[in-house]
């Protein structure tokens, strides 16, 4: 398979788009690619200030990087979880963080330690609200509250994650198997703010496949953390994953049809936005906004301590 | 060569493509990328005796 821009040995064969590309044609491909995806879905402009969410895995870091390299203003985000899982997940990550951010002149790196600002790690809630073997959906709550909480405070624009459309197309895949249409709803490359204290958040990788922004991480020399999330194990959306990828496998494509044409028939109207939503109200404590009639589900995490 | 993919290793010493390696492993060449003392190859690259292989699993859960 030759690159189809210069002729040499192509690095990466990309079955879906029938398209080989070299280790200098790729990352410039991947680059233009990002940069419509941006434009397409109108997820932010030159001017503003993004602060991206880095996990210190392959999919943040190559967001920030092609961030900064197409000349955005991006900060970086690290929440500090305390997640061991035996052999030091959150310390390894955060140091692939910081040597990222170390590496990039241009990149400024705010960590947020859990413990330290709140009294415990996510084990240690997990473990009080008697969840120690699946703390995600407490992982996935702090996370948010956190992205959203250092984005309005610091003033930024728009906050982006390093979702991929294997992501996508995974939590579409869940989603679609117990029709949870408010879910749908809610799933697009963009979310705007609300203008009542939720920041506008954006997926710009979410047209590339894992492997894709794997590929530009390695071509980049971008050092991540290769180790699963010790709580990742048995994950559904893992399971989902697998089972889109041999789909894949016999069907190239399939994937990347899943999930645009999806958000196609979003766009087309379908799963409009539901008027009869329960109505947000600022949390008494932290003032983020919450459907819950007191405190938010973060704040109450806190309470019975 | 040596092959590594996460926990696991293997000695070849066959000259085989990428995609013959990946389907001896059992693995979908959908679900890895290939490196090949360092630098990433394509599933239709040799890889031979000497070689270091590195393959890197490129789904990931949560």
């Amino acid at each position: 398979m030759r690159c189809r821009r210069c002729d040499n040995p192509g690095v990466i064969n990309m079955r879906q788009h029938k398209l080989s590309l070299c280790a200098v044609h790729f990352p410039e491909w991947f680059l233009e690619r990002t940069q419509r995806a941006i434009k397409k879905y109108a997820m932010f402009a030159r001017a503003e200030r993004i602060l991206v969410a880095v996990s210190g895995g392959k999919d943040s870091l190559a967001l920030w990087d092609v961030l900064l390299t197409l000349g955005y203003q991006a900060d970086g985000l690290y929440i500090d979880l305390g997640i061991d899982g035996g052999f030091g997940y959150s310390t390894l990550s955060k140091a692939k963080a910081v040597a990222f951010a170390d590496r990039h002149p241009a990149a400024h790196l705010i960590v947020v330690d859990i413990c330290q600002l709140y009294g415990e790690n996510v084990p240690q809630v997990a473990q009080r609200r008697h969840r120690p073997q699946r703390p995600c959906s407490i992982c996935g709550l702090i996370k948010r509250h956190e992205m959203n909480r250092v984005a309005l405070e610091g003033g930024y624009d728009v906050l982006a994650t390093g979702h991929n459309l294997d992501d996508e197309a995974a939590t579409l895949f869940g989603n679609v198997l117990h029709w949870q249409v408010e879910y749908l709803r809610h799933q697009f490359p963009v979310l705007p703010a609300d203008g009542q204290g939720l920041a506008r958040k954006v997926k710009p990788f979410c047209r590339f496949y894992e492997r894709e922004t794997a590929a530009y991480t390695l071509i980049r020399g971008i050092d991540y953390i290769e180790a699963e999330c010790p709580h990742a194990a048995g994950a559904t959306s893992l399971a989902h994953k697998e089972t889109l990828t041999r789909m894949e496998h016999d069907s190239p494509g399939t994937k990347m049809h899943f999930y645009t044409n999806f958000l196609k028939v979003k766009e087309a109207g379908l799963f409009a936005a539901d008027e009869t939503a329960p109505e947000l109200h600022p949390c008494p404590q932290c003032g983020q906004p919450t459907t819950a009639p007191n405190l938010c589900n973060f704040c109450r995490l806190w309470e019975t301590k | 060569m040596h092959i590594v993919y996460r926990d696991k290793e293997w000695f070849v010493d066959q000259e085989m493509t990428v995609n013959r390696m990946l389907k001896y492993l059992k693995l979908l060449p959908e679900s890895v990328l290939v490196v090949r003392n360092g630098q990433l190859i394509a599933e239709d690259q040799k890889v031979q005796p000497g070689d270091e292989i590195k393959i890197v699993s490129v789904i990931s859960g949560g």
